[in-house]
């Protein structure tokens, strides 16, 4: 096992294991994501409520969860990175912070077209949406602070070191809907209760999140891979691909 | 010449333990701060001149003042703070002081938190002895002056420290002031809602207390972990 470890640390096997990995996840996006939508779109019931503008969630709850999943997988790598000095996991944290700030992105904008049937206004100044918003500045932060540096061992362990100061906020905008008395609604998937919805509607949502996070896994990959090649362009296995 | 002996280090001939260095740290900053005086008053003109434009720009209307007030004073101190940031390493990156401190037998994270503590010392405090006095200006009533004065002192201290790890992080880089803002911002947020939301639970009901705890909290945390990150931070900025 530990061998299998030690080589994912080497570019040239962990460019060759992507690409092993990667259709897998790339036909998981593609299979989900339209059954998702299909089945949250058009089969699953209205809610009895907010009638069909509850299907906003089915976008909404996935981008959040995804915002807030691949910032910790970036603090992962960037821990990865400074203590065993892998640049493998340096590179996965560079590929993976445009993704989670589009996911930021699309949580907040669906949120907002949400809020507008629901809330009557486009935005208020709710904990939940205050510590997303923080969220989306701390990946232009470390998006910036990369751009700043350019390419180099500096400017890695410099975002490295951000990204796991940043990730302070990852708890407080889980258990913001917990300690302040909001207008956003409570949590809606625990890993420990059953969710209060109809399995009609949860199950499409479910397939809508695998889906995401599928996505979010081949593009990584995919990203990966030319990072790789990028980085390591004078490495002799490099080279041979090329030939 | 120096040479480590189990925590402690000889200095031409005399040991200087953890204590002592920190206090010769405090009294190097001073010194300088002392040397060069006017760096000491821009942060306290730069609050008094934001906090005259609100109410020109604003009102002049004494209500709406008031009720704006808490946000207003903590707003502007928190500007200031961040201000007063981007050279708090440059002088001692440029002159070669920083490499002396990480060549340093003695811990980093130690002799960081001795710069910070008079970073805070020498622009936290005198922002937050001065805020009551332009709460006169903007008509902020009277329940709120003793929870501003405290929230500022609680609350700059821990700005200080979370200012100091982006301050470290862009040292290095020749125009890191703009990048050092965003950096620092998004992270200075939870210190203003609790910082300002201790001066208005002060003016409504008389309860600071909660808020103010809650910023005692957030020191203890950055003091804990804050040292550790601007170390380095500053590893990084020097070696890369």
């Amino acid at each position: 096992m530990w061998t299998f470890v030690h080589k994912l640390g080497s570019p040239k096997w962990s460019y060759a294991i992507c690409g092993r990995l990667q259709p897998f996840f790339w036909v998981a996006a593609l299979i989900l994501l339209p059954i998702g939508t299909v089945w949250s779109l058009a089969i699953s019931p209205p809610d009895y409520q907010m009638g069909d503008s509850y299907r906003i969630i089915y976008v909404h709850v996935p981008s959040a969860i995804l915002a807030q999943s691949v910032f910790v997988a970036m603090a992962l790598a960037s821990a990865v990175f400074l203590i065993w000095k892998i640049k493998v996991a340096d590179m996965a944290a560079s590929v993976m912070a445009p993704f989670g700030a589009a996911m930021t992105v699309l949580g907040l904008f669906s949120g907002s077209l949400w809020g507008v049937p629901t809330w009557g206004t486009w935005w208020t100044w709710d904990a939940r949406l205050t510590s997303m918003l923080i969220q989306l500045f701390l990946y232009i932060g470390v998006i910036a602070l990369r751009g700043a540096f350019g390419r180099g061992d500096q400017g890695a362990k410099a975002v490295a070191v951000l990204t796991l100061v940043g990730v302070v906020n990852i708890p407080i905008i889980k258990y913001s809907v917990v300690w302040w008395n909001t207008l956003h609604q409570p949590a809606t998937f625990s890993l420990t209760e059953r969710p209060a919805m109809p399995a009609s509607m949860w199950m499409p949502l479910l397939v809508m999140v695998l889906g995401f996070y599928g996505l979010f896994i081949a593009l990584t990959l995919y990203r990966l891979r030319s990072e790789l090649i990028r980085r390591e362009s004078r490495a002799r296995w490099v080279q041979a691909l090329a030939d | 010449m120096s040479a480590n002996s189990g925590g402690s280090t000889i200095l031409r001939g005399e040991v200087i333990g953890l204590w002592g260095g920190c206090v010769a740290q405090v009294r190097r900053e001073l010194k300088i701060a002392r040397r060069r005086g006017g760096d000491l008053v821009n942060p306290l003109m730069f609050l008094a001149l934001v906090v005259m434009l609100f109410p020109l720009g604003i009102s002049p209307e004494p209500a709406l003042l008031a009720s704006v007030a808490p946000g207003l004073l903590w707003v502007a101190a928190l500007l200031a703070m961040l201000l007063s940031l981007d050279g708090l390493f440059r002088g001692d990156y440029e002159d070669g002081s920083l490499e002396q401190m990480l060549l340093s037998p003695l811990p980093l994270p130690v002799l960081c938190l001795a710069k910070v503590f008079v970073h805070w010392l020498l622009t936290g405090l005198p922002l937050a002895l001065c805020a009551p006095l332009l709460g006169v200006l903007l008509a902020l009533p009277g329940a709120g002056y003793l929870a501003l004065l405290l929230s500022l002192a609680l609350g700059t201290a821990t700005l200080s420290l979370i200012g100091a790890i982006g301050a470290a992080l862009t040292v290095g880089l020749p125009r890191g002031g703009v990048l050092l803002s965003l950096l620092v911002l998004p992270l200075y947020i939870p210190v203003l809602i609790f910082g300002a939301g201790a001066v208005k639970a002060a003016i409504e009901g008389g309860m600071a207390g909660p808020a103010l705890a809650l910023l005692g909290a957030l020191l203890a945390l950055a003091v804990a972990a804050a040292p550790f990150a601007i170390a380095g931070g500053l590893r990084i900025s020097l070696n890369g």
